[in-house]
């Protein structure tokens, strides 16, 4: 209970100046951190080629997006399929074959970080900190670009005042500069930030260091093993980005479960505090950002009301709820934390599209597995870096839409028109979610064979949809518990994970991009005033009622069947 | 006619003459050619045709199977009936504007002079024809010559005859209608099947109804709800199965349909051609729906003063005696200074003056001097010598100054008082002797402030164009209430004036007549011309008031925002319904193969059966019984956007929520002692 309120209180009273700070970063202007920065920047500008001043408009920056990806992506498919024959693998781990790899990749890449390997036997130290590493620490950072991207489409572009001048208004809506949006809050806010965390990791003894791990004999005598080798590595620093970067992808298997990743409850709390801290920087920092506070306080409040709520409920249901403590339930627990803190991060790791866990979700009450599974279909509770505003962004745009025809007026956001076209690209991310959950969901229960479930029934039906659900939402965590080392698993989280990533990213910019160009009315008493606890209840009620129809009859037959069963034993 | 809108407004489903037809017209409609149209009634129907399939191939019992296909055809049936309702309320006035039409002959004036009788289908633009009095109008055109009283009831439902004259601003006439008095030559303007006349029948039956920009943006909404249903519906019965659970397919319809937003998707059609149909019940032709749409987001009107917010003309309100002058003397002297005015100002002290003094006439041999140009003065020369004379400061004044009398100092500061009410100031003397002022003002309408403050509640900004002075202006203006003026306008001014505020983001409505407003009407985003007007200002203008009265303005405005609200209310509705329907479809689906779902039953229903046609009945007669709020437009106080929403939201979402419980477990109460049997 008290790491529930801690936690919050933290993560608020640091998001405040660090949102403050963001912001600063992302508008470009000059700041404080110049002189050790600025050089470094202009070599990395210098290397690209682009001119950080330039402006792009949303075919640029979604292009610069697409092919940063490509080419980060296929360096690192390359390097997983031949780590084997790289130097820094002391423990000797082999080469991946194309299909994990290619999940791996994809994975790390669309900043979902789900784990179809285990990393201290599968991934060498190279593989880990350069492929592993490099891309927890740039994709959320591309995240938060097009994020930026899209508020400044909201705004009407950085050009807004330029366009309106007579005759300009054809200019392209310049939404700022991918390579500058990256890099920038890459050097300049995400690494000092994993730098401190590793350091405060590290002090709890979470390891740190290249050499190979020692041999160990058991202490336990009964057990059949002689000899234990203890993996080790530079475990604190990937650690920290995993938790800080809505990552999730651990060095170890079983990721903050395991002691040597998460050893002390000072160090849970830290894990905990990072799970959320960036994206509610990211809350924050929509406030100085776009200069529109009171838009910043719709944003905070609504998601950290349905955070509250989707906490306290899974918190609830692991500790006080009828039967908690019942056999059934107990099985798998982790009790090295107990259930409150283990219930808290279930709770924000699904929030966040983070993905990392410190028990086993698979374990978890069937009501906690509902939770967390609402949370990802959401995925706008905080969600991930840039990528949780960006779908926040969506459901706000579908909420105003509904909201303001109850106004009377045809619906507007900041004065702009939501029209017909703005509303097919909305359609295309409605119907994509359940079409590719619900579609793969049934083709992976339906056959024979292709789920490799570890549970019959109800059960098994949440681990599949899980699954899928977890890769959709580029969160990573997973129910375990399924044989997810196949082709067939391996391909189609491949692709799932693509199409949570791209459209979800890409869409909303080109959205706000086309409503910059249209005529602003001012805003007066007749127009939908969004910034209030009206719209704010509208739309938590949007979001919950529009995933709740979707998905309901699976979660009926998944996890409600599954506590319905347990509690009538 | 005018009465007879006024009844429908009060029972909106009144008269079985239009329930017949659009009982038969919901049966026309299920033609795959017009279904298709609607693409939420179309999953519909074919969902029909799959239920009717499976149970003919034994996949239901036969009783449940042929319910549920009943259920679903009659959510078809209601969903076109209601949009027959909406179209057939048109028709009736489409039939007495079709009478109008028939049969017109003209009387052509050649080109080389002399005149030829020829049918009025003949005519085309440029004629000239010559229409005399109890002749019929045969085609659109505008006066060129003469003038006369026009009865228009045929097109306006207005019986009062009205003044047409060429060369002014009200030289427009409509085919169809009856001169009475005169002889005017008119120029036709339109070509044969394109008159106002045509035109209106097209849009009042809805033959050429366009959806308009917001509709099309809910139907995508809506009908990728429906596609998103029609996954989870069709996957369901795939991971069912990795449980054992054998959904049969007439059941997974029945939850299909539950889904999806058939109650919007029913009413959509006639929520549009109501919106219009209201806008017509209020005598406004709207030339598409987009035009009563686009008035609901109107942020700025406006208003011209004469007409609109005042009557127009200037009435005697208060008489201003001099210091040392009897008030009895100058009300007297403004009285017999005016009995013999015919202008409506001199009527208006006439009327003032009298008060109980009802018997006073003009003594014999009184001669009356009317207001001349020149002069700037009228007044009456009495017999003995009396000259008494009423007029503007400057021309009193030299009046007086004339005849030797001396200008009092008081007067000047007198003459600007009353100026800087916004009143007209009338000097009056008698003789030599300048005896005080009556004031003429504008009065300004009964109730236009109450309006003004219900269209600024909801974020309307008014502006008044006048073409008095700042001052005049100025006092006008608060005392009506609008936000803003512009005083001395020319008719350029409100071009410049609605382009500065198009610059600005804001969506102007204006209202006029005149040839000179055309450009304006044009510009402006909503542009109510008055029927009366010239031709050029009703081509140019979206909307043509056929009262002609300026205030009906506000009345679209109001039109077109419970258009969109009652839009986005029922859509609210729909989705919240939603709700309901899986805890009474749901358990019923699951039942049988798992039996611990029963306590997802929470509306307790009796069974499984009863559960499923208690939701589809529900689910087909909220939309009949929705109908007369979809035609009537929901119910609104004008109210700021987030107090609207608010009253909404509880109405619609909360109650769209909570509603279906109740209602389906009370149907399930009344059917469930058939299957008992």
């Amino acid at each position: 209970m008290n790491e529930f309120f801690l936690v919050f209180a933290l993560a608020l009273i640091l998001g405040w100046p660090l949102g403050r700070y963001l912001a600063a970063v992302l508008r470009g202007a000059p700041m404080r951190g110049d002189r050790l920065f600025l050089g470094l920047e202009r070599g990395l500008y210098g290397l690209i080629g682009t001119d950080p001043g330039r402006g792009m408009s949303w075919r640029g920056y979604a292009g610069a997006f697409l092919v940063s990806n490509l080419v980060l992506g296929s360096a690192v498919w390359l390097l997983l399929m031949t780590q084997a024959w790289l130097p820094l693998n002391p423990d000797g781990a082999p080469n991946m074959s194309w299909d994990l790899a290619l999940h791996t990749m994809v994975s790390f890449l669309t900043n979902t970080n789900q784990q179809h390997y285990s990393g201290q036997a599968q991934l060498s130290y190279l593989a880990q900190m350069l492929g592993i590493v490099t891309l927890q620490v740039v994709t959320p950072m591309m995240g938060l670009a097009l994020v930026a991207a899209t508020l400044r489409g909201l705004c009407g572009g950085r050009n807004a005042e330029a366009r309106k001048a007579e005759g300009q208004e054809q200019l392209p809506v310049d939404v700022g500069n991918y390579w500058a949006d990256v890099i920038r809050p890459t050097l300049r806010f995400m690494l000092p930030l994993c730098l401190l965390w590793s350091v405060l990791l590290t002090s709890q003894g979470v390891p740190a260091t290249f050499a190979g791990g020692p041999q160990v004999v058991p202490v336990d005598a009964t057990v059949q093993l002689q000899a234990q080798k203890i993996p080790l590595g530079p475990v604190a620093p990937m650690v920290a980005i995993k938790q800080l970067g809505t990552n999730g992808g651990g060095w170890y298997g079983p990721n903050s479960a395991v002691p040597l990743e998460n050893p002390t409850p000072l160090s849970n709390l830290l894990e905990t505090l990072a799970l959320i801290l960036v994206p509610v920087t990211v809350a924050f920092m929509v406030g100085p950002f776009t200069g529109r506070p009171r838009f910043a306080a719709l944003v905070l409040g609504t998601m950290l009301s349905m955070s509250l709520a989707s906490a306290g409920l899974a918190l609830w249901s692991e500790t006080y709820a009828p039967g908690a403590g019942a056999m059934a339930i107990m099985e798998g627990k982790e009790v090295r934390f107990g259930p409150g803190p283990s219930a808290l991060w279930a709770a924000l790791t699904t929030q966040t599209s983070n993905g990392s866990v410190n028990a086993m979700h698979d374990s978890l009450a069937p009501l906690t597995g509902l939770i967390t599974l609402g949370n990802m279909l959401i995925n706008a509770i905080w969600g991930g870096i840039g990528c949780g505003l960006q779908q926040f962004i969506v459901y706000l745009l579908l909420g105003v839409f509904l909201a303001g025809l109850m106004t009377g007026r045809t619906p507007e956001l900041f004065g702009r028109k939501i029209e017909a076209q703005e509303v097919r690209l909305l359609a295309v991310l409605v119907l994509l979610q359940p079409l590719v959950l619900l579609g793969l969901s049934a083709i992976t229960l339906a056959v024979p064979g292709l789920a490799g479930n570890s549970n019959p029934g109800f059960h098994g039906i949440s681990q599949v949809f899980y699954e899928y659900t977890s890769a959709f939402a580029n969160n990573g965590s997973g129910f375990e518990g399924l044989g997810d080392a196949t082709v067939w698993w391996n391909v189609s989280c491949a692709v799932v994970l693509a199409l949570g990533r791209y459209p979800a990213l890409i869409i909303p910019l080109v959205i706000a991009a086309l409503l910059a160009r249209k005529r602003q009315a001012p805003e007066s008493t007749g127009s939908l005033q969004i910034e209030t606890p009206t719209f704010a209840l509208t739309l938590i009620a949007v979001i919950v009622i529009l995933t709740l129809l979707q998905f309901m009859p699976v979660l009926v037959l998944g996890p409600v069947a599954d506590h319905l069963s347990l509690a009538a034993r | 006619m005018k009465h007879m809108t006024a009844k429908k407004q009060e029972r909106p489903l009144s008269g079985g003459q239009h329930l017949a037809p659009a009982l038969v017209d919901a049966f026309v409609k299920l033609a795959p050619r017009h279904i298709i149209r609607n693409p939420v009634m179309a999953v519909v129907w074919l969902g029909t045709l799959v239920t009717a399939g499976a149970t003919l191939a034994g996949q239901a019992r036969p009783g449940f199977g042929w319910a549920v296909t009943l259920a679903l055809l009659i959510t078809v049936l209601f969903g076109n009936f209601a949009e027959a309702v909406a179209e057939s309320r048109g028709r009736g006035q489409a039939a007495s504007l079709r009478r109008a039409r028939q049969d017109l002959t003209a009387r052509r004036l050649a080109p080389a002079g002399g005149e030829q009788t020829v049918a009025a289908a003949a005519l085309r633009p440029g004629d000239l024809v010559l229409i005399e009095a109890g002749q019929l109008v045969p085609a659109d055109g505008e006066i060129i010559e003469g003038l006369a009283t026009i009865n228009e009831a045929a097109v306006t439902g207005e019986s009062a005859p009205v003044l047409r004259e060429a060369g002014t601003d009200r030289s427009g006439v409509i085919g169809g209608t009856k001169v009475l008095s005169d002889r005017i030559v008119v120029r036709v303007t339109a070509e044969p099947g394109h008159s106002f006349l045509d035109r209106m029948i097209a849009l009042v039956e809805g033959s050429n109804r366009q959806k308009t920009p917001n509709e099309i943006a809910l139907g995508i909404l809506l009908g990728v709800m429906t596609l998103t249903f029609l996954i989870v519906v069709a996957t369901l019965p795939f991971i069912g199965s990795f449980v054992g659970v054998n959904t049969n397919l007439v059941l997974l319809v029945a939850l299909l349909v539950c889904l999806i937003p058939t109650t919007i998707g029913g009413l959509l059609p006639a929520i549009g051609i109501a919106g219009m149909n209201r806008a017509l019940q209020a005598n406004v032709l709207a030339k598409s729906g987009k035009a009563v749409e686009v008035a609901g987001d109107v942020d700025v009107l406006l208003l011209d003063k004469t007409g609109t917010i005042t009557h127009g003309d200037r009435q005697a309100t208060a008489f201003h005696p001099l210091a040392g002058v009897d008030a009895e003397h100058l009300r007297q002297a403004a009285l017999l200074a005016s009995l013999a005015d015919p202008t409506p100002e001199g009527k208006s002290i006439v009327k003032l003056a009298r008060g109980r003094d009802a018997r006073l006439e003009a003594p014999a041999g009184a001669l009356f001097v009317p207001f001349s140009a020149q002069a700037r003065m009228s007044g009456v020369d009495l017999p003995g010598g009396r000259i008494i004379r009423k007029g503007a400061l400057d021309a009193i004044a030299r009046h007086v100054q004339l005849q030797g009398g001396l200008i009092p100092g008081e007067l000047e500061a007198r003459v600007t008082e009353v100026a800087r009410k916004g009143a007209t100031p009338l000097v009056v003397c008698d003789g030599r002797h300048v005896l005080g002022v009556i004031e003429l003002s504008d009065v300004i309408k009964h109730g236009i402030k109450e309006r003004f403050a219900r269209l600024r509640a909801m974020g309307v900004k008014t502006v008044m164009i006048t073409g008095d002075n700042p001052l005049t202006a100025a006092n006008i203006a608060a005392e009506a209430g609008v936000d803003d003026y512009i005083a001395e306008a020319r008719p350029e001014d409100k071009l410049a004036r609605i382009r500065a505020e198009q610059r600005g983001g804001r969506l102007v409505a204006m209202v006029g007549d005149g040839t000179n407003d055309a450009p304006a009407l044009a510009q402006a985003d909503v542009g109510l011309a008055m029927n009366s007007g010239t031709q050029a200002a009703k081509e140019a203008a979206n909307m043509v008031d056929l009262d002609s009265d300026p205030a009906k303005l506000l009345e679209v405005v109001e039109i077109g925002k419970q258009q969109l609200i009652t839009r986005g209310a029922l859509t609210t509705f729909s989705l919240a319904n939603d709700v309901s329907k899986y805890f009474a479809i749901l358990p019923a689906l699951f039942a049988a193969t798992i039996p611990q779902m029963a306590a997802l039953n929470v509306m307790q229903l009796s069974s499984p059966t009863s559960a499923v046609l208690s939701a589809l009945i529900f689910n087909a007669l909220i939309i009949p019984l929705l109908i007369p709020l979809a035609l009537r437009g929901v119910r609104f106080k004008p109210a700021g956007a987030t107090q609207l929403l608010r009253n909404n939201m509880l109405i619609y979402g909360v109650g769209g929520v909570l509603l279906p419980f109740i209602a389906i477990k009370a149907i399930d109460l009344l059917i469930a002692p058939l299957f008992s049997l």
